[in-house]
């Protein structure tokens, strides 16, 4: 279904109707010797700039930096650009300034592309863009944001390569523009001759810089887009050769690691053995920095000996002698007051969620070679200009002598936010003047890593009869650091500014929470205290927790009103796309079947980033379940079944919405069951994957389906964060109707500690040798 | 020094290093060998998950001092010559099933799920549910449930 004249010369564009119109955009060509078509990575379709993504600061916020270096690498008419360019093999290459670090961004980008241009979907080559301050706000992986913000501008740049392409041979094959038919990347005429886009590569060039007005592919004209797709990156992924930054062989790179404090953030007073160590067998290096002590060795294995041979003397962090419960206690001195009386009309909750730990499978780690006059980086971050120009701030060297390269991540879930890997590596390699392969060990990235901040939730509803008249939320959190800023350097530094970055919560809450439900007058108010702790999102920020909190109370209207939870939540949703995702998992699911006693459905919805979700849940509490013998695990509730449907308006490749469907259905089992972290004496006890129980394959469900619905908006939204909020909140639903006893705090074997933990000092453990006795 | 040799994907190899180093270690850092993904170096996470003679176990825990000069460590670089194929049949499934998200554990989870399969086989059995419950190895993108079902379809063609 391709026909050439959405992309045809501008004199002979159709008139635009008003469908039309809204497909219309300005692209350009770039001065190139082969074919490199460009659009501005700011330009969004008008009806996207409504919602979604954080706010840009205020003008307040940009005032207080020095705005001369964003000002003199924006200045330039073109350095908003990405390109397209078109090989002479055939193949077309773009650099996506994001990061992969598991969401499926390489392959969705590659089928906006292959759609917009009729290319094979193999033969598009996407890599991940290396820091570039001149985009300013738009090179941040975050929020779900990926897609929203490069819908639009991916496409553009396609349309603008795919319009050159057929202009270039209508003068090859001496047809008319309109006549030709580009499909599978070969142009072909009404007379049967053809070409392929390799060949036009060098001849649909341009000599200069053009601006050039396309139309966009009509949705209903779409053969790529919203079609299953396989990720472009899966035969790499499962042979191996997919390379991580540890997988890199850089020259010099030693491996390089850091011994630690035993409590959270302290900081090395002296070091008793530096010389001893530093002849240890491997070892090449030894120096304090301002994490820790660094050594670097010819392999990961000497530097561990090396870390745990460390005699140090530490100073305090900045938890000390902290402990869940006292957090609690400033938690609650901080809550903001709930203002309807309480009463006999009145329904409320008072919900407690623990320190959960975002560490990726790929522990915090990055190559830097850091000399006197230049830096060079590797690793995965999805705010590389943050770390280019902290580098370039923090060491005196000119911006554009530091290079930084993103790599692909072995998950994130928000820890890549942060550069905390890259600035460390930075640091020593600087301090040493040798290049690093740094890498934190298992029990670093849960100990010292960022977590999800503790937090409180209070609910009260106001009922009459069967209305409900107010519902006012009060969230009450431990800090969350927003000090990776919105994609360069100046929101990072305003982040850090005490009222700025209350300002930055406040605003991210107001924008992400919403309440799907007519409850009369609504407050969701956050308050945040304590900034001693290390925090950051963890696929998604608050909604996970508001939300759980939300459903579970409306529970409990359902009951105080002698209702069905479906059929209640049915009365009062707003919005018609979250009813259709309710009774579609309501149907599918079987809401309301027969379940034998201890085993329960439960069922939740949520609304984020311009898509509605709703997930029914099976639940397991018998007793058999829970106490099944599991080694070195929490058993505990089984979840048996999970339906999940989900609206994000347009699905772009819809296996890869299923996958992250999947993940953050598993992240949501693992909050409200499972995960966290223990707070004792200034530090987190957890330092395994036998001690922080994320997920397993015995907790993860054994029936899942997935339903993507079909377009709504015609625009996707985002997905990356959106599963985990609906599922934890189902899942404590489908608990406290199992058990009859509604969980008040989270995960619900959270005052069970299942480990007996390892030792703070070493700070990390030793590998066994007992290996081959375990061999299977 | 002491020099330590053993087989890897089938060829021998020869490495100088202390006799207490981690396979993982040598495999990676001297070897180059990078498909064994570190995730927590004792022995829990299964990242690095390879086979040695055949069975399933994890090189961050062994020390290259107990590798014998005959012993066969196969990484996920090699799991397709053991079938002298492009790609083992488990790899394929891993494929159809679209499993991968990060990627990051999927080395480890693949070497482990043909040593299950092999091993259910060696009983004389097909892969249940509660084999596929004993899977340790973490995936923290949380893609469990293509996991199972790529190993009960690769299973089918081992």
């Amino acid at each position: 279904m391709t026909t050439a004249d959405r992309s045809s010369p501008p004199d002979s564009r159709p008139s635009e109707s008003h469908a039309v119109g809204r497909r219309g955009f300005l692209g350009y060509v770039l001065a190139a010797p082969t074919l490199v078509a460009a659009a501005d990575l700011n330009l969004r379709a008008p009806a996207a700039e409504a919602q979604g993504l954080p706010p840009v600061p205020s003008p307040a916020i940009a005032e207080i930096t020095d705005l001369s270096d964003m000002l003199e690498y924006s200045a330039a008419p073109t350095a908003n650009l990405i390109t397209v360019t078109v090989n002479t093999d055939g193949t077309v290459s773009f650099e996506l300034p994001r990061a992969e670090v598991g969401q499926g961004i390489t392959t969705s980008t590659a089928m906006m592309i292959a759609e917009e241009m009729d290319v094979p979907v193999e033969d598009v080559h996407v890599t991940l863009a290396d820091a570039r301050p001149e985009l300013v706000f738009n090179q941040i992986t975050g929020g779900s944001g990926t897609t929203l913000s490069t819908y639009t501008p991916i496409r553009v740049a396609a349309a603008v390569a795919r319009g050159r392409l057929l202009q270039a041979a209508a003068v090859e094959l001496e047809q008319a523009v309109a006549t030709l038919r580009l499909k599978q990347g070969v142009i072909t005429d009404l007379l049967g001759n053809s070409i392929g886009i390799g060949e036009l590569a060098a001849k649909a060039a341009s000599v200069r810089t053009e601006e050039v007005p396309v139309q966009l592919k009509a949705n209903e004209n779409f053969s790529v887009i919203g079609t299953p797709h396989n990720r472009v990156d899966a035969l790499t992924a499962v042979t191996g050769r997919k390379k991580f930054a540890m997988d890199l062989k850089i020259p010099g790179a030693l491996p390089t690691m850091v011994c630690r404090p035993p409590t959270l953030n302290g900081k090395v007073g002296s070091v008793r053995n530096t010389d001893a160590v530093a002849t240890m067998p491997g070892v090449t290096d030894v120096v304090a920095i301002s994490t820790g002590v660094a050594v670097r060795a010819e392999t990961f294995g000497q530097c561990i000996d090396a870390v745990r041979a460390l005699e140090v003397d530490w100073k305090p962090g900045t938890a000390e002698g902290k402990s869940d419960a006292s957090v609690l206690d400033e938690l609650r001195a901080a809550e903001i007051p709930l203002v309807a009386p309480k009463g006999e009309t009145s329904v409320e909750g008072d919900f407690t969620f623990f320190f959960r730990s975002n560490s990726a499978l790929e522990t915090n780690c990055a190559i830097a070679d850091v000399r006197r006059d230049r830096a060079e980086i590797w690793s995965a971050q999805k705010n590389p200009i943050v770390t280019k120009e902290t580098i370039a701030a923090e060491y005196g060297i000119p911006l554009n002598a530091v290079k930084v390269h993103v790599t692909e991540g072995g998950g994130s879930f928000g820890r890549k936010l942060f550069n905390d890997g890259a600035m460390e590596a930075a640091e020593i390699s600087r301090k040493i003047g040798k290049p690093v392969k740094l890498m934190w060990h298992r029990a670093d990235d849960s100990r010292q890593g960022r977590t999800h901040p503790m937090a409180t939730s209070r609910v009260r509803v106001g009922v009459a009869g069967d209305s409900v008249l107010s519902y006012e939320q009060r969230h009450t959190s431990v800090f969350t650091d927003f000090s990776h800023g919105f994609g360069e350097i100046i929101t990072a530094s305003a982040a850090k500014l005490p009222v700025a970055d209350a300002s930055f919560s406040q605003t991210i809450f107001t924008y992400t929470q919403t309440m799907p439900y007519g409850f009369g007058a609504t407050t969701q108010l956050l308050n945040e205290t304590d900034r001693g702790f290390n925090t950051g999102s963890m696929r998604n920020i608050y909604s996970p927790d508001v939300t759980t909190a939300r459903e579970l109370i409306v529970d409990q209207l359902a009951a105080t009103m002698g209702e069905d939870p479906y059929r209640f939540r049915q009365r009062f949703l707003q919005e018609e796309r979250l009813k259709a995702v309710l009774d579609e998992v309501a149907e599918v699911g079987r809401w309301g079947r027969s379940m034998p006693e201890n085993t329960a459905q439960g069922i939740a919805v949520h609304t984020e980033y311009r898509a509605a979700i709703a997930t029914l849940v099976e639940i397991d509490c018998t007793p058999e379940t829970v106490n099944r013998p599991i080694r070195d695990a929490v058993a505990g509730p089984r979840v048996t079944k999970v339906v999940c449907a989900v609206d994000i308006g347009l699905a772009v490749n819809p296996r890869g919405l299923e996958a992250q469907m999947m993940g953050g259905i598993n992240d949501g089992i693992a909050n409200a069951l499972t995960s966290s972290l223990h707070l004792t004496d200034g530090y987190f006890l957890e330092a395994s994957w036998d001690n922080y129980f994320y997920t397993r394959q015995w907790n993860s469900p054994p029936e899942l389906e997935i339903i993507i619905m079909p377009p709504t908006t015609g625009k996707p939204g985002g997905a990356g964060e959106l599963g985990v909020a609906s599922a934890q909140a189902a899942v404590a639903c489908a608990y406290a109707r199992a058990t009859g006893s509604v969980p008040t705090s989270f995960p619900i074997n959270h005052g069970t500690l299942s480990f007996e933990p390892k030792p703070n000092v070493p700070p990390i453990p030793e590998s066994p040798t007992d290996g081959l006795r375990h061999a299977q | 020094m002491p020099e330590h040799t053993f087989r890897l994907n089938g060829e021998q190899v020869t490495v100088d290093v202390a006799d207490d180093v981690r396979v993982l270690w040598v495999l990676r850092d001297l070897l180059g060998v990078t498909g064994p993904k570190y995730g927590c170096g004792i022995n829990v996470c299964k990242a690095c998950t390879s086979h040695i003679n055949g069975k399933a176990f994890n090189p961050c825990s062994v020390s290259v001092g107990d590798i014998a000069a005959e012993d066969e460590i196969t990484t996920i670089e090699g799991l397709p010559d053991t079938v002298d194929a492009e790609l083992h049949p488990m790899q394929q499934a891993w494929l159809d099933q679209d499993v991968a998200q990060c990627g990051y554990c999927q080395p480890g989870q693949i070497m482990a799920a043909v040593a299950l399969v092999r091993r259910a086989a060696a009983g004389g059995r097909q892969i249940t549910e509660a084999d596929l419950d004993s899977i340790r190895n973490i995936c923290r993108c949380g893609t469990y449930f293509r996991i199972r079902e790529a190993i009960k379809a690769g299973a089918e063609k081992m």
